[in-house]
């Protein structure tokens, strides 16, 4: 006998409880994403970014961008560890907060997380090889040891959002009538799901977004602060550079998620637009706040949603009182996050159009004062988009944990003292915000020590 | 030896491999602790540190991997686990996190006066809670106090009974002398004598206390686990046990002959064999009245997962080889050799690649935009092409002179 014959009998899973801080439980997994999720961004696009100045390096020899490659791993490492801790959390809440999710799905979507653990191993591995294997290799194989950590970001986004792509639009398994998950197939179910290639694409670029503004955020305060030498002038180009270069295609596929979501979620989506009753044409409200099906004081653009969503006037959009009302999820919760990150996703695309063109012509920034603040304010902006968009994804969910199959409500523990472990938590992230603040200056007080300086840097360092 | 028992071994491999790596980058942290705040201590602190610092994060992965095989190939087993053991799991995980940030506020900067006292103490702190509650977690389940169902065991006695406070006492203890064992390797190696005959006397001391709890633990469990007990005192269990108190005794002798080296083989086998003995004294249960051939995942989950292993382990070993050796070399230690190499300007042939990068952008728009299916995904590879295009473009080193 090959597989476990008596499988089903606990493929039934556990029975579902009733469970009374149900919503801290939420809040403490939304919590925990809301820490994860910006570190991963500088998992993902940091390493890239490290390397390109190092690549500089090894293709001039000039000493100046090997001092800013190293300066930056430093940075790069301190966030890598407390990414690992943060979503070290999250392996543990899985289990911890949603045991009967786990028990009846793990066999489904688990298979994404082996990967991803073996993604991680590499991840840790070669990043620790890089950042302390500075000065002990050739430049060239230094430079060969990233390669692996750029390419573990790249998969460990591929097997969770695998995961979190399955959550939203489920499949690879069946429900038999005795409620038992059957006929498991693991790969379909991750990698066959058209709704993993758009979010994919949208996180990884958002990683760059992310990544890239809030380091050029940090060197244009500087900048506006009189800090101006060469050096500085590289550290801005490179992230600023590299996010608006993504900003202008995050739109796109963003655009492209949205079809996916008329498709496969017509619910989010009428949750995201604030449409009531289904319609044929209907527009688009943008600002105005949702109530008694419709959205009130917003400005209308008509047939705007029938032309977002579908590309084509009159198109018949599902609404939201399509399904039983304890079937939906907070509208305006899930409405106000997606136009938050379409506004910051749109203002952000015009900076970088701006950023693009003058760079491109002239290879300087735009000069004005307005455009440094403009690159001081996305990088914060650039991270309220990402959380918004997560909102818009898990909440616009609700009350599914999978989508249409297993309800948040049914996937919970049934142990007690969450509201403990909430507060725990609340105090240990708080903790945790401020060490990383206190790391990040610390590393940006650091005098530069450029073996082969020229005296202009020094001397604008002097006056620090 | 079925399919669905080949993840319950991997798992308890990764159960041993944790305890073997990651432990001793507790017990570095027991030590940190030990060796107090003050200037005395500082060497022990900086070594303690600095020797793990290359490695921690990697070794902190054979956590995740036990998690995910587990919830992957034993769901209900998984959630029923989680849900019991929520108190112990989740002070670890809270510790997981005190401990890697205290870290990283140390590698951010060195320390101070003002961060030392602090950061060193959750430092040490958050490395002798984390074991201990890991532990006391594997002791619940050890003595069968985790039934299957929703959180159905006892929140606070399923962990906090004799068992499980003698497994986490032992988990601590190992874990310290893991790290002695191993830090007075490394502290000969980089021929810090003074610090290598301190962490040889914390070995020895730190040996002998782990034997003696375990004693103590077989007593204990005699009273409490009685069904583990009798298995680990027959059979296959008896000789797991025997091995690894053997491994443990050649250990002890090796440090005492100050033979480092193969002191970490022996170590590591003593770990193994104990780990093995827990797994040969509770089959065929994973928990109580659930079979670990019960409690798999179905057929195709269970080959997917060890297709994915297996080819995980293909990329995976040469590469913690690749770091051990490098570590173990010294090639990370503070005066090892360095090359002092400077690359030779190449003039870079600039080709101007604005016009492909916004023809990729034009043409990937309108695809991924307009089209459905194949057409798409090239839009999508297109405008992938136009940013990467647009970083060559943009971000030459010529632009910074
Ligand atoms: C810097 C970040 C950022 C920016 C500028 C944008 N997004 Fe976004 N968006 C995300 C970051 C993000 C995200 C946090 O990464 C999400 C959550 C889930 C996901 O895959 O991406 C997301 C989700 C998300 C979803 C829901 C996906 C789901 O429920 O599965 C839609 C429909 C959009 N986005 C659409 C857009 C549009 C039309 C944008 C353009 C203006 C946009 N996003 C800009
Ligand atoms: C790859 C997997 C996942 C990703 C990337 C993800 C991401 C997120 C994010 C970013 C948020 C919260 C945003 C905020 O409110 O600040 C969130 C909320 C939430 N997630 Fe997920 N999630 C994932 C998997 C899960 C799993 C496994 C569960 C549980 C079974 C889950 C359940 C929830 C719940 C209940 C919330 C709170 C929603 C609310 O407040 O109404 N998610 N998720
Ligand atoms: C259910 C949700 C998630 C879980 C359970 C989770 C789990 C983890 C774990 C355990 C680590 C530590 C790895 C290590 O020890 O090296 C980690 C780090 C990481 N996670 Fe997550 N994560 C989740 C969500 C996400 C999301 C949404 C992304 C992004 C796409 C992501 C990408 C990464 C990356 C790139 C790292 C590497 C560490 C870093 O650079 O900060 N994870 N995650």
């Amino acid at each position: 006998m090959l597989h476990a014959l008596a499988a089903p009998v606990w493929a039934a899973a556990l029975s579902p409880v009733e469970q009374q801080h149900l919503l801290q439980a939420r809040q403490m997994q939304a919590l925990s994403f809301a820490v994860h999720i910006p570190l991963v961004c500088f998992g993902i696009a940091f390493p890239s970014m490290v390397m390109l100045v190092e690549s500089f390096y090894v293709r001039t020899g000039d000493e100046l961008y090997r001092t800013l490659a190293k300066r930056w791993s430093k940075v790069m490492m301190a966030l890598f560890a407390v990414g690992v801790v943060t979503g070290t959390i999250l392996s543990f809440e899985m289990g911890l907060l949603w045991p009967n999710f786990m028990a009846t799905f793990g066999g489904v979507f688990g298979l994404a997380f082996g990967l991803e653990g073996f993604s991680f191993f590499l991840e840790a591995i070669f990043i620790a090889i890089y950042v302390y294997s500075w000065d002990r290799v050739s430049s060239r194989v230094h430079l060969l040891c990233g390669v692996p950590v750029v390419l573990a970001g790249f998969t460990g986004s591929l097997f969770v959002i695998s995961v979190n792509a399955w959550m939203n639009h489920p499949g690879g398994f069946r429900i038999d009538r005795a409620g038992e998950v059957t006929h498991v197939e693991p790969w379909k179910a991750l990698f066959g799901n058209p709704h993993l290639w758009p979010e994919l694409t949208h996180m990884y670029l958002a990683g760059f977004i992310v990544a890239g503004f809030v380091v050029a955020s940090a060197y244009a305060w500087g900048w506006l602060k009189g800090r101006r030498g060469r050096y500085e002038r590289i550290a801005l180009a490179v992230p600023l550079t590299i996010a608006a270069l993504a900003s202008p295609v995050q739109l796109l596929v963003g655009d492209w998620i949205a079809r996916r979501i008329t498709e496969d979620q017509p619910t989010k989506l009428a949750a995201m637009e604030g449409l009531g009753p289904t319609t044929r044409g209907p527009a688009i409200h943008i600002l105005g706040w949702y109530e008694n099906g419709e959205v009130k004081y917003g400005i209308r653009i008509p047939e705007g949603l029938s032309l977002l969503a579908r590309h084509r006037l009159n198109a018949t959009i599902r609404g939201l009182q399509a399904v039983a009302s304890r079937d939906r999820p907070p509208v305006n919760v899930v409405r106000v996050a997606f136009q938050t990150m379409v506004g910051i996703g749109t203002l952000l695309a015009l900076l970088s159009v701006l950023h693009l063109v003058t760079w491109f012509r002239r290879r300087r920034f735009v000069e004005s004062r307005l455009f440094f603040w403009g690159v001081v304010a996305a990088g914060p902006m650039s991270l309220v988009a990402l959380i918004a968009g997560w909102v818009t994804t898990e909440v616009g969910r609700q009350p599914w944990v999978v989508y249409g199959v297993m309800r948040t409500a049914a996937a919970v523990t049934g142990a007690g003292g969450i509201p403990v472990g909430y507060a725990t938590l609340v105090v240990v992230y708080i903790a945790l915000a401020f060490a990383v603040a206190w790391i990040l200056l610390r590393l940006a007080r650091r005098p530069l020590d450029v073996a082969a300086a020229p005296p202009p840097i020094l001397e604008s360092h002097g006056t620090r | 030896m079925a399919l669905a028992d080949v993840p319950a071994i991997l798992i308890l491999g990764g159960i041993a491999a944790y305890i073997v790596f990651a432990g001793a980058d507790f017990g570095a942290g027991l030590w940190y602790l030990l060796a107090g705040p003050g200037p005395r201590g500082r060497p022990i602190r900086d070594f303690t540190y600095h020797a793990m610092a290359a490695v921690w994060e990697a070794n902190h992965v054979w956590l995740i991997f036990v998690l995910v095989v587990t919830w992957t190939a034993y769901p209900v087993a998984f959630g029923s686990i989680m849900s019991t053991l929520a108190v112990p799991l989740f002070i670890a995980a809270v510790g997981i996190i005190m401990r890697g940030t205290a870290y990283a506020l140390r590698s951010g900067a060195p320390p101070d006066r003002e961060t030392e006292g602090v950061t060193g103490f959750v430092f040490g702190a958050s490395s002798v809670l984390t074991p201990f509650a890991l532990g006391a977690a594997i002791g619940g389940i050890a003595s069968g106090r985790v039934p299957v169902g929703n959180a159905k065991g006892d929140l606070i006695t399923s962990w906090l009974n004799p068992t499980s406070i003698v497994i986490g006492a032992i988990a601590v203890a190992t874990s310290g002398y893991l790290a002695a064992v191993y830090l007075a390797g490394d502290a000969t190696r980089e021929r810090e004598l003074e610090l290598a005959r301190a962490f040889r006397v914390r070995a020895l001391a730190m040996g002998v206390v782990s034997g003696a709890l375990a004693v103590v633990g077989l007593i204990v469990l005699r009273s409490d686990a009685r069904a583990l007990f009798d298995k680990l005192t027959s059979g296959a269990g008896l000789v797991a046990v025997l091995v690894s108190a053997l491994a443990g005794v050649v250990t002890l002798a090796l440090v005492w002959a100050a033979r480092y080296e193969p002191a970490r083989g022996s170590a590591a086998l003593a770990v193994a064999a104990i780990i093995a003995g827990w797994g040969l004294a509770q089959r065929p249960d994973i928990l109580p009245g659930l079979t670990v051939h019960e409690a798999a995942a179905g057929h195709s989950t269970l080959v997917a997962l060890l297709i994915s292993i297996a080819a995980g382990l293909v990329i995976l070993v040469p590469s913690l080889v690749l770091l051990f050796g490098m570590v173990l070399r010294g090639r990370f230690d503070e005066g090892a050799s360095t090359v002092a190499e400077q690359p030779a300007p190449r003039g870079t042939p600039s080709r101007p690649l604005a016009g492909l990068a916004i023809a990729l952008l034009l043409v990937g728009a309108a695809l991924t935009f307009l089209a459905e299916g194949v057409l798409l995904a090239i839009g999508v590879v297109l405008l992938g092409g136009f940013v990467v295009t647009g970083v060559v473009e943009l971000l030459r080193p010529e632009a910074f002179d």
